[in-house]
């Protein structure tokens, strides 16, 4: 059985809530319910002298997420990874994302369910 | 070249769409129990971007949207409002027929009438106002950026015979007009940061540049989206290779990932660029070549900073000397560079000296019309050939005598031909030059939002003996004051065209809801009844064919038809237009102006006895100007951060949005929130000499100490909506803290973002339960 996951850059993610709506609304979930959340680290100074900053968003998977094997099963990607706006997130298999985190710093892989 | 890889790092991760579920080539299919429509969407209900979208639809109902894989305006992105448009299209407080008022204004009851009636009713309206006071006398409002921008001018030139149209009560007409018009006297031409989005072939065009640098200079695109400029492009050249620079009071998600951040007072921005300037011009690292050879007035510009020293310039901007000096010596050094300029530029008294200082330093560096720089967009933008092309048979003296002509030569003779919103509240005011006897708003929640002075535009237009108001909602503005209610179709609901910038494509309809149309019929039908031999169009389809014929900005060959079927069509734009005689109507090398040249002295100014050359000055409030005044009230107030929940005022009544963003927040650093015993979450009250309002606390260590911020455009759909409640849009209204009629010697700009406050907690303040 293969580990599925997604692959996040979070460098990059903006925290502009696409993922989270487009899950909502892939799953019709009710106020307060997510299948991919995101959480914020900053802003905060790391050296205000020189103006760098910490500020980091992050997609967190929930237990509600099914990885929409409904949409891969339909030759589509999951919603969140369809929509993202920086085009930070990949779907896949964990062994076929895992050489993404050797390409650079601030990726992560999220393995999520087994298929 | 591999381009999916920079640095041997995979640029964009996401997976490759299946052509199989997202086939390229048709714009209709059947997906399981949905037909799925490739269209592209546009206001109602905004933003001023029009994505590519899947419409899926079921039953003649509109069940889920998706971004288009194969748009290649966002390549299948889409942001959280569009992904809830269902929520938008079938809101339970959507209006979808026409309504008359029945109580008095702002009682907030109506009677539900057809359309004829409600046409009878503006029509038999219209003809008192020209019977009695004239046609000018008729005022047109719209909201910014939508897809009415052509059709309510089209309405009031054609159908009304006024050439009074303008924003709802903007003060300064402060969005982008300010940088239309000095941009136009300065280059004679409009500029958009080159992000390769005029390109069909994006970031793989052969003669496109990576930037080296984009400037981020009082704008925070990832949510503002503005300008037909889609923000997430600058994440995707980001890792291409652009770095950043931020000039910006507050530390922005950009502005953390910035080579260089700049948090500056707000309102002092062009001491800013003087200084930049300043050291570019003394350290002579400018483009000498492009200066000599492109620019007019250098020497006149040399003399205008030369006092701007580095040093001063710090004082006045509450940042260091060498932020400023490492600022102008990178955009002299790492070319090409891209400005992605915000409303900021707009948001002070004299915004176009801000805009001649910056155009200043993309001119001496030569920054112009080059790859990867700041690309000349004269083609494109569709809204501006559509207004011409259906009023070319307006006779001359409907255009004469506009609200404004008489306040600025650059209103009467300058380069946008829409009335000044300064002039049209004294118009209402005043009676004069002539009174005002009708409104006709078309999508601008005016007091709510846009209007400077909230109460006081709330207050003019009651007195407006009628106003008609085309929305989706009861807004407060409607309830307040509308006398008839016209209900205005979103997008899935309408056919119409799509060009800003590139590419051109259709918007189409999909389903019916209620009995809503577009601003395209409405116009049309007025038009009909008011000035028939000038409304030989059938139909909106009929008229948008007609238009398409002759587009002076696209070359696209075809009607609204064939253009559904080839979903985009991009013209070509070139670079180095000024060498190749592409900017002027003789066809000769140079720029569209008189000298040929970029001025960096506006002749145009001069001829017009305006400062024609940057300059800088105080705010009319500010802790320097105004010192007394500042230490009763010691914040600077910036209002109007946008957010990715809202639209301006829209979508307050979506329920997801609120979920992510129920409250209006304003924001203060850490330690100016503890001087004030105060802390985040608390709910808050700020005022000043103007009015006041309440906001929800954000401490917020990225704001720069002295400066707080609030979100403009509030109201609460979940509240009564009858007076004197009217939905709390007094209650937490940035706008009742800023003014009308402190305009620059240019007639453009208003100080929105740097005002005086104070702040204080808003003790016992409990507000009802948020949507």
């Amino acid at each position: 059985m293969a580990k599925m996951g997604l692959l996040i850059d979070y460098e990059y993610c903006d925290g502009c809530h696409t993922c989270e709506v487009a899950c909502k609304k892939e799953l019709d979930l009710a106020k307060g319910q997510y299948g991919i959340k995101v959480f914020q680290s900053g802003p905060w100074p790391i050296d205000e002298e020189n103006e760098i900053w910490q500020y980091d968003n992050i997609p967190v998977p929930t237990d509600m997420c099914n990885l929409c094997e409904g949409r891969v099963a339909a030759g589509k990607m999951p919603a969140c990874v369809h929509h993202c706006q920086s085009l930070c997130m990949r779907y896949g298999s964990v062994e076929e994302l895992a050489p993404f985190l050797e390409e650079k710093p601030k990726r992560v892989l999220f393995s999520v369910r087994e298929k | 070249m591999d381009r999916s890889k920079y640095n041997g790092v995979t640029v964009d991760l996401r997976n490759d769409f299946s052509e199989e579920a997202y086939p390229k080539d048709r714009h209709v299919w059947q997906d399981d129990e949905y037909t799925v429509y490739r269209n592209c969407v546009w206001s109602a209900p905004g933003c001023h971007q029009g994505c590519g979208v899947l419409y899926y639809v079921k039953d003649g109902k509109l069940e889920k949207v998706e971004g288009d894989p194969n748009s290649t305006v966002q390549n299948g992105r889409l942001c959280m409002r569009c992904l809830a448009l269902p929520e938008t299209v079938y809101n339970e407080t959507r209006v979808t027929t026409p309504l008359k008022r029945v109580g008095e204004r702002g009682e907030n009851k109506w009677e539900r009438i057809t359309w004829d009636e409600a046409y009878d009713i503006v029509e038999e309206n219209v003809r008192r106002v020209w019977d009695e006071l004239g046609p000018k006398s008729i005022l047109c409002l719209f909201g910014t950026g939508r897809n009415a921008t052509w059709q309510l001018p089209f309405l009031g030139l054609v159908g009304f015979k006024t050439p009074n149209t303008c924003g709802g009560f903007l003060a300064g007409d402060a969005c982008y007009a300010p940088r239309l018009a000095a941009m136009n006297a300065f280059m004679g031409n409009s500029f958009i940061a080159d992000l390769a989005q005029v390109h069909s072939g994006k970031y793989d065009d052969d003669r496109w540049q990576v930037p080296a640098y984009i400037v981020m200079w009082g704008c925070d695109p990832l949510k503002s989206n503005s300008d037909g400029f889609y923000g997430h492009w600058v994440v995707d050249a980001m890792k291409r290779g652009s770095k950043l620079m931020t000039i910006d009071p507050r530390v922005t998600w950009l502005g953390a990932r910035s080579d260089i951040l700049i948090r500056l007072r707000p309102g002092t921005d062009t001491a800013l660029a003087m200084a930049m300037l300043h050291v570019i011009v003394e350290e002579e690292i400018y483009d000498r070549e492009f200066v000599e050879k492109w620019t007019w007035g250098f020497e006149d510009m040399k003399n205008a900073v030369s006092e701007m020293t580095p040093a001063r310039a710090a004082e006045i901007c509450w940042i260091k000397e060498d932020q400023i000096v490492r600022a102008a010596r990178t955009l002299a050094a790492e070319k090409p560079w891209a400005m992605q300029w915000g409303v900021a530029i707009d948001h002070c008294k004299h915004a176009t000296a801000l805009a001649m200082a910056i155009m200043s330093l993309m001119a001496i560096t030569g920054q112009i019309d080059r790859p990867g720089s700041n690309i000349l967009v004269d083609s494109g933008y569709v809204q501006a050939d559509i207004r011409a092309a259906v009023s070319h048979n307006v006779p001359p003296e409907v255009t004469q005598d506009r609200l404004g002509n008489d306040w600025s030569p650059l209103r009467k003779y300058g380069h946008i031909s829409q009335a000044f919103t300064d002039a049209a509240l004294h118009a209402i005011e005043t009676g004069e030059p002539y009174p005002i006897g009708m409104v006709f708003i078309s999508s601008t929640n005016t007091f709510a939002n846009m209007a400077a002075e909230a109460e006081r535009v709330y207050r003019a237009l009651k007195k407006v003996p009628f106003v008609a108001i085309a929305d989706l909602w009861l807004t407060p503005t409607a309830v307040a004051c509308a006398d008839v209610f016209l209900p205005v179709a979103t997008s899935p609901e309408r056919d119409g065209i799509r060009g800003w910038w590139n590419p051109l494509r259709a918007i189409y309809k999909v389903i019916d809801v209620g009995e809503a149309k577009t601003d395209e019929e409405i116009a049309l039908d007025l038009i009909k009844r008011l000035n028939p031999e000038d409304a030989k169009w059938d139909n909106a389809v009929e008229l948008i064919d007609y238009v398409m014929e002759d587009l002076q900005s696209s070359r696209y060959e075809g009607n609204h038809a064939s253009l559904i079927e080839d979903g985009e069509f991009y013209t070509d734009i070139d670079y180095f237009k000024y060498e190749t005689g592409r900017l002027r109507a003789d066809g000769q090398p140079g720029f569209n102006t008189a000298s040929g040249r970029v001025e960096l002295f506006c002749l145009n100014f001069d001829d017009f006895d305006l400062p024609a050359v940057t300059y800088w000055e105080e705010p009319t409030e500010s802790p320097v100007r105004t010192p007394e005044l500042a230490e009763e009230y010691p914040f600077v107030l910036t209002t109007g951060q946008r957010s990715y929940e809202f639209f301006h005022s829209e979508h307050r009544q979506v329920k997801t949005m609120r979920e992510f963003h129920p409250w209006p927040v304003s924001e203060m650093n850490p330690e100016d929130a503890a001087e004030l015993g105060l802390e985040d979450g608390d709910w808050i009250e700020i005022e000043n000499t103007h009015g006041k309002g309440k906001f929800k606390l954000s401490v917020n260590p990225g704001m720069r100490r002295g400066v707080v911020n609030a979100e403009q455009g509030w109201w609460f759909p979940e509240r009564e909506g009858a007076e004197p409640e009217l939905y709390g849009v007094f209650e937490s209204n940035a706008n009742c803290l800023t003014v009308q009629f402190d305009v620059g010697p240019h007639s453009y700009g208003s100080p929105y973002k740097n005002m005086l406050c104070r702040v204080k907690k808003a003790v016992g303040y409990h507000p009802p339960a948020s949507l």
